[in-house]
């Protein structure tokens, strides 16, 4: 059994604690800078009359000279005074007519509202895709019939035990997403999808849209064909049956296998056994499809222009390494912590194998994906890849140094994949590494070119990183830490490689 | 002086070797060499053999593979005969080397793997030329050779003997 200690429940509650604060206080500052669409719309446009009044002459003693020489440079340098924001170059050079500077001005509050939304998004779905993967490992344990695991099995468990909690999370994004509260996925938005609009609500708070040509409607402007095209498959109703289709199906598979894991450690014999075996070859199926199209659902439809046939792969990749990863660092604490005897520099040996072929699987997608759109270079599958490599471009080459170099260069080596620390050391930094690539995938398509990773960000993340270990060691803390009929316990305790 | 005695047992399965390379090297013995129709798991840890450097070999020759591939994708695509395909940059490696990172890939994996295998075939004495090793056919069939030196004293190549009829060998021989 193991035991969670005060001193490490402490250090949970207090990680808890900044994640809440950061979250709260990240919410807090978007609405207290926040301007309504209005506000803007006006402020701008007195601000660009004050500055066509000025003179030439007197232009240059003006307060609202800026350095830049495009035609709405002194504008943009009123608006930063004036609203307390900031724009980019590219930003400044884009915009060529008035109502541009309204639209960029706007999109710059609107990314700053959401911004909270999206680095919890980004924390939740890292955790939630962590305990699926761990499921997966878990079931991918019991189809391949290894013996090597088999004393560990526990700790992947405990790890699934995550899942109702993200999944919970994660429905309250997506609904909220539903209710406009934030525009995480932009497709939500009646606008976009809808031919016609009412013209006598035109410029309300609601404007009514509506697909047929009945009386009073004009042509929407803001109808985006591309978009209306996918409404088949993105439309709330049935993104919403779907997402509850797989954080059910994947609970109760995590929820299956615990239970008859403790069923054979009260009955012992083989039936268990099998019918675990049976449950995991079903839920790999799924999991198969459920992880390629939640992966779509959730993180591709947030570009919904774009779209990639091996991003389903690509993004579980990089979540079923993190979940080894998670995996291999759980292990090692309880091994320093003086469980698990019978686990030794063979089984570390294994996490590590697990850890490179993994981050080498990952990279190889991500540089799949990548060359193929690079080489074609088409206009709509480019975009994805302009926004990522002009704004985050820091942090791209951040995630494949941790994620690709770091486990190629240190646990390459037989002797290094052996050793508890350096198992450790790399597997932390892969689970930091992958929260950036997550952090790239989300990003650019909810706060486009804004993006912070500031405080809000990384407090949400040492928060999630508080509960989740919470959680889990929790779990770990219920059950005994060896399932004593696994029949293949003697297997993995004379592991040698 | 007496001359260097070479002492040979044969034994008839892999896991009764591997017991008595364990036992005659735990009573202070050592054993030279194995001849084994097939690599029995655990033999290199039992005779006490070091830890094969071949991997760092190949971690070696995959360098010289990329190394290689970079170095002809820079004298063929960019230096001497630049080639505008699709548009791509061919001005500096830098720019256009995700066009060449799959063949650099390719090149690293045959590099690696040939000169590794070639590598270990010269280091087993497989090399075009050479001649058998094993002092008994056999080995090649379905018998395992264990072969100990010893410096010829009477009294340890008895020991010896008595050794290896105890961890079951089924032919013993002395040269």
């Amino acid at each position: 059994m193991y035991t969670f200690t005060k001193n490490t429940k402490k250090i949970c509650f207090a990680l808890i604690a900044i994640g809440i604060i950061a979250i709260s206080y990240g919410f807090y500052s978007a609405s207290e800078k926040h301007y309504s669409d209005d506000e803007i719309k006006k402020t701008v446009k007195t601000l660009y009359q004050e500055l066509s009044t000025v003179t030439v002459k007197d232009k240059s003693h003006s307060k609202y000279k800026s350095n830049g020489d495009y035609k709405f440079s002194d504008l943009f340098y009123a608006i930063e005074n004036k609203l307390h924001c900031h724009f980019s170059q590219e930003e400044i050079e884009r915009a060529e007519t008035i109502d541009d500077v309204i639209y960029i001005t706007k999109h710059y509050f609107h990314a700053q509202k959401q911004r909270p939304w999206s680095s919890l998004f980004v924390s939740n779905l890292f955790f939630l895709m962590i305990s699926l993967g761990a499921l997966v490992w878990l079931a991918v344990q019991y189809i391949s019939q290894s013996g090597w695991s088999a004393s560990l099995l526990r700790v992947p468990q405990a790890v699934t035990s995550f899942l109702p909690f993200g999944g919970l999370i994660m429905l309250f994004i997506i609904i909220t997403g539903a209710l406009h509260w934030h525009h995480t996925y932009h497709w939500m938005d009646a606008a976009l999808t809808n031919e016609y609009v009412v013209e006598d609500t035109i410029g309300t708070d609601y404007p009514i849209y509506s697909n047929e040509k009945i009386d009073g409607v004009v042509k929407n402007k803001k109808y985006d064909y591309i978009i209306a095209g996918k409404t088949a498959y993105l439309n709330i109703p049935f993104f919403l049956i779907r997402a509850f289709i797989y954080l059910i199906g994947w609970c109760l598979a995590a929820f299956m296998l615990r239970k008859f894991s403790l069923n054979e450690d009260l009955e012992g014999g083989l039936r268990w056994h099998n019918k675990m075996f049976t449950t995991s070859a079903i839920f790999i199926v799924f999991a198969a499809v459920t992880t390629s199209t939640g992966a779509w659902d959730w993180i591709m439809s947030i570009d919904t222009h774009w779209f990639s046939t091996l991003f389903g792969w690509y993004s579980f990749a990089s979540f079923f390494v993190s979940a080894c990863a998670v995996i291999a660092i759980i292990t090692i604490h309880l091994k320093y912590s003086g469980y698990l005897e019978n686990v030794n520099e063979n089984h570390m040996h294994d996490f590590g194998r697990y850890l490179l072929a993994f981050s080498i699987f990952w990279t190889y997608l991500w540089f799949a994906q990548y060359m193929l759109i690079w080489y074609s270079n088409i206009p709509e599958e480019v975009t994805y890849y302009l926004i990522r490599f002009e704004s985050y471009h820091i942090l791209i080459i951040i995630a494949l140094i941790l994620n690709f170099a770091t486990p190629m260069l240190l646990i390459q080596d037989r002797a290094a994949k052996r050793l508890k620390g350096q198992v450790l050391f790399v597997a932390i930094l892969i689970l930091i590494g992958h929260f950036i690539d997550v952090y790239v995938m989300i990003m650019p398509g909810t706060v486009g070119t804004h993006w912070h990773l500031g405080f809000v960000e990384i407090g949400t993340f040492l928060g999630y990183i508080g509960f989740f270990t919470f959680i889990v060691l929790n779990s770990l803390s219920k059950v005994p830490l060896s399932q004593k009929n696994h029949p293949m316990l003697i297997e993995s305790e004379h592991h040698h490689i | 002086m007496n001359k260097e005695k070479v002492i040979y047992g044969l034994y008839g399965d892999d896991d009764v070797i591997l017991d008595a390379v364990k036992t005659i090297r735990s009573k202070g013995h050592q054993v030279n060499e194995v001849y084994s129709p097939f690599p029995i798991h655990g033999l290199d840890n039992a005779m006490g053999l070091k830890y094969s450097r071949l991997a760092i070999c190949s971690f070696i020759y995959g360098c010289i593979g990329a190394s290689c591939a970079l170095l002809m994708f820079w004298y063929i695509m960019i230096y001497d005969w630049p080639m505008n395909i699709g548009g791509k940059p061919n001005f500096t490696l830098n720019e256009n080397m995700p066009a060449f990172i799959p063949v650099t890939f390719e090149m690293t994996v045959f590099f690696g793997a040939h000169l590794m295998v070639i590598t270990f075939l010269i280091r087993c004495g497989l090399y075009p030329g050479s001649t058998s090793k094993s002092p008994d056919s056999r080995t090649t069939d379905d018998k395992f050779l264990m072969e100990i030196h010893t410096s010829g004293d009477e009294k340890e190549v008895k020991k010896i003997k008595d050794l290896m009829k105890i961890t079951g060998a089924e032919e013993i021989n002395e040269k």
